[in-house]
């Protein structure tokens, strides 16, 4: 996108509805995120289920729509920024995430935020190759489909790359 | 900085104030809901359309090392451990401070699905040492910034007030 050697300033001006896209997708993340930790409180000291389940389930999104983006739908201008960026990157955060794990330390609570850090990072890196996994199962074989699709769609697959 | 709440009972919200009887509360707590929707939703944006800029502004290929990123997530757990010992310890802030800036421009500029991708991108691309490499410095130095920058932010205070 800066390949025109304009800087990202110019950029960003001449595209302008994409930083709308942006704008309105992180909006709603960011609702999403806030309302599932209004409705999963942690106590002081507790496990962080809220941003844990944001996080994962965030993950598994981003990762089967990376795949549909880029290998399935026809190129288009707003999905990945305003799917991509916007929702998934506005849901998922990991400023909270690192707050709680320094509150969970800073508490005494060592065992909690070890398991906290190592269960978001495994599990959200778990998360993505499973959204990437049903992506490639799903927009093909709903099961029926899937047979009698197997032959065809080998060599365009092949040959978008 | 302005009175916290005035003298409408707000906090209701927050502080669950006995007194109150409870269909008062119900409705304080559905309408002082609303402003923070709406400014966790207007952070977001912020914070989302700041991640694209500096995307745009440092662009990175594909298989290479996302530094943009990391510095994304870097930064931004710099600030919030800024930002966190200063509501706490230093300001009565606003109550709509922390759901703006804290859930929503920072929660909306940092990102772990970006980072998660990334990291499964690399390691499906062969790149197994960068994909590894970066799937750990990410949390390493997160955590790191949140930490050295509440401490000096505490340490900061500590010297002014004394």
């Amino acid at each position: 996108m800066t390949r025109d050697g304009q800087g990202g300033w110019q950029t960003a001006r001449r595209d302008l509805d994409i930083v709308a896209v942006i704008a309105v997708g992180g909006g709603i993340g960011s609702i999403a995120r806030y309302g599932l930790a209004r409705g999963i409180t942690t106590p002081a000291g507790g496990f962080p289920w809220a941003t844990l389940i944001t996080n994962v389930t965030g993950c598994a999104v981003l990762g089967g729509l990376m795949y549909l983006v880029l290998e399935v739908w026809p190129p288009s201008r707003y999905r990945r920024p305003f799917l991509g960026v916007g929702i998934c990157g506005g849901f998922t955060t990991f400023s909270t995430a690192m707050v709680e794990s320094r509150g969970l330390l800073d508490g005494g609570h060592l065992g909690t935020a070890g398991l906290y850090l190592l269960a978001s990072v495994v599990l959200g890196i778990l998360a993505v190759f499973g959204g990437v996994a049903l992506a490639r199962a799903l927009p093909r074989g709903r099961r029926r489909g899937a047979v009698v699709a197997e032959p065809e769609p080998v060599p365009s697959a092949e040959g978008q790359r | 900085m302005p009175p916290v709440d005035g003298p409408v009972p707000e906090t209701a919200a927050e502080g669950v104030d006995p007194d109150l009887d409870p269909l008062a509360l119900r409705h304080s707590s559905f309408s002082g809901q609303l402003p923070v929707v709406a400014v966790v939703a207007v952070g977001g944006a912020v914070g989302a359309c700041a991640r694209y800029g500096l995307g745009l502004a440092w662009p990175v290929a594909p298989d290479a090392f996302p530094w943009s990123t990391l510095v994304i997530n870097t930064s931004g757990c710099a600030v919030i451990g800024v930002f966190m010992v200063l509501i706490t310890e230093a300001w009565t802030a606003h109550r709509l401070v922390r759901p703006f800036f804290g859930t929503g421009v920072l929660g909306g500029f940092t990102t772990f699905s970006t980072y998660a991708v990334d990291v499964q991108r690399l390691v499906d691309g062969g790149h197994t040492a960068t994909g590894l490499g970066y799937l750990v410095g990410t949390p390493v130095s997160a955590m790191l910034s949140v930490w050295a920058a509440a401490a000096a932010t505490r340490w900061a205070i500590g010297r002014r007030t004394r």
